[in-house]
């Protein structure tokens, strides 16, 4: 296409959505109902997903010894323990750490309280490492590994836990990927309707367009810049609604759940965002293109 | 240049509006199509714009057989073909200019020769400073000139035009039908107009072709409007 050609499509498409007003919009109206929707359920998923990461970050696995193992053989269970692929991190703790984490769990109100155990420590066997997996579904088959080496005493573990948490996010995974895929379907469809209406308006003048010589993309083209265009102000718009919206709804949610709010790790609004923005303004505008160019096929045909 | 052989149309089953049509038109010719309201002349124009097809029988227009063009090539097809509708067909969201300007867009003739070009086509069917007006403000007779500077503004090969001076008084007719005289010996175009207007047809002593019920049952050279056959 030549360039004065495609200013001249460019100029049609945007000043075809101001001739007709209505439907453009409804086709914006349309828009920015599904891509509310898609960024109100992305920022959900992708906090719960958060959320779910970072309690998965906490589920350790505590590895004990037998007694009297000397500090080289405790190292090199540690060794043993950090060539396992699915091991992220592993962190030893001394019995004085042990008891002094335990003390300040139990007797944080009255430090006193402990002070007769203070010669002889409870926890004299309870040095451990902490084991966290980068993967946690992996946990059930880091565990019994653990324990097959030598000079282990004991693995703890909290197996439910780790599958509860690997079940959700699974579960959270293809739920997303469910409901973004319909409403990516329902938006195209929406949309193709609404644009139809418009497009129908225009079938006269797309006919004579035809009959003069138009090359089929010649014709396309304008309907396909006002469907992009559309569909990118039908994605901005609530984009600046949700990005206003985010903090409050999370000072709400946390005020009134207090009691969880060290379970309640929310992401920061700009990185939902980094992600959510682009994402939103891609399938703003891939919906407007598909809609345009579903709906005015039928008409061409002359 | 134009042929067409046994050329039958039929919208509705058993209700033929265009009938048994063998044609030939040559290169250059300038032919007028008289008939009574109803017996096929715009369906006969549809047909050669491959607007619709024939229920039978074959068009060859510029050595191409109609049935045969692809939809991929039927731009380049009915670029050839300059038409001023019946019913004028202007786009009503678009000024005079752009009106005809679009005749050249289509084509994707560069700004600066539109520009150069549309005013030209204006004055010359008298219309220099309408060209900010939008079709639903102009008279009838106005839209129809539109129609004509906009058919002929890509200089094409053939122009077919549906009854061009319908909306128009005695001496705006003569001035176009003279215009049509200038484009047919300046640039060779083959030009067929329909018409109901007696005395032009009569004055203009060109070929006539009489059409009835959908048949061609007159074809005179140097005809006049009412030929007894
Ligand atoms: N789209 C259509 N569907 C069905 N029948 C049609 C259609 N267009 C035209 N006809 C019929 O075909 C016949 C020829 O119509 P056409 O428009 O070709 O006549 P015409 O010679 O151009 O008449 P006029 O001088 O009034 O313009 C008429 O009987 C008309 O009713
Ligand atoms: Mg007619």
């Amino acid at each position: 296409m030549r360039l004065s050609a495609f200013f001249y499509v460019l100029k049609q498409g945007v000043k075809n959505i101001f001739r007709h007003k209505l439907f453009s919009l409804a086709s914006v109206a349309t828009m920015i109902t599904c891509i509310f929707l898609f960024g109100t359920i992305y920022a959900m998923v992708t906090n719960v997903n958060h959320m779910v990461m970072t309690a998965e970050e906490s589920v350790g696995i505590t590895v004990f010894f037998n007694e009297g193992l000397s500090e080289k053989e405790i190292q090199k269970i540690g060794e043993e323990i950090q060539a396992i692929d699915a091991v992220s991190e592993i962190h030893f703790v001394s019995a004085q750490e042990a008891w002094e984490d335990y003390k300040s769990r139990y007797f944080a109100e009255n430090e006193n309280l402990s002070e007769g155990f203070e010669e002889d420590n409870p926890l004299a066997n309870s040095a451990n490492y902490q084991v966290m997996l980068s993967d946690v579904s992996q946990q059930a088959k880091v565990t019994e590994q653990i324990g097959n080496i030598i000079g282990v005493r004991r693995v703890n573990s909290s197996q439910d836990l780790a599958n509860t948490l690997t079940g959700v996010n699974s579960l959270l995974m293809y739920m997303s990927i469910a409901v973004i895929g319909l409403l990516l379907v329902v938006s195209v469809f929406l949309i193709s309707n609404t644009i139809s209406m418009g497009v129908a308006v225009r079938s006269e003048e797309i006919a004579i367009m035809k009959l003069m010589g138009a090359k089929n993309s010649f014709v396309r083209a304008p309907f396909l810049i006002e469907g992009m265009l559309l569909g990118a102000v039908g994605a901005i718009v609530p984009l600046a609604v949700l990005y206003l919206l985010y903090g409050k709804v999370i000072a709400i949610v946390l005020h009134r759940y207090s009691i969880l709010s060290n379970l309640l790790q929310f992401l920061p609004v700009n990185q939902v965002f980094r992600s959510l923005a682009p994402l939103s303004l891609i399938m703003g505008i891939f919906v407007g293109f598909a809609g345009s160019f579903i709906s005015i096929r039928r008409h061409l045909k002359v | 240049m134009i042929q067409l052989e046994n050329v039958c149309k039929e919208y509705s089953a058993g209700m033929p509006a265009v009938r048994n049509i063998n044609l030939h038109i040559k290169e250059g010719e300038f032919v007028f199509i008289v008939g009574n309201s109803g017996v096929g002349k715009t369906t006969l124009f549809r047909l050669l714009l491959k607007e619709i097809e024939p229920t039978s029988g074959k068009i060859v227009i510029a050595g191409q057989e109609l049935s045969k063009i692809k939809r991929r090539k039927l731009p380049d097809f009915r670029k050839n073909i300059g038409v001023v509708f019946q019913d004028f067909r202007l786009l009503k969201e678009y000024n005079v200019y752009e009106n005809i300007a679009f005749a050249q867009r289509v084509v994707q003739t560069p700004t600066r020769t539109i520009k150069r070009e549309v005013p030209r086509a204006l004055s010359m069917v008298g219309l220099a400073d309408k060209y900010k007006s939008f079709p639903d403000q102009l008279s009838g007779g106005e839209q129809q000139r539109v129609a004509i500077a906009r058919a002929l503004i890509n200089k094409p090969q053939i122009l077919i035009a549906d009854e061009p001076t319908g909306n128009l008084d005695p001496q705006n007719s003569w001035d176009i039908m003279q215009l049509l005289e200038e484009v047919n010996a300046n640039n060779g175009t083959t030009i067929i107009v329909v018409t109901h207007n007696r005395e032009i047809v009569d004055r203009m002593k060109k070929r006539v072709i009489h059409m009835d019920h959908g048949e061609i049952i007159n074809d005179v050279d140097e005809g006049g409007y009412f030929h007894e056959a």
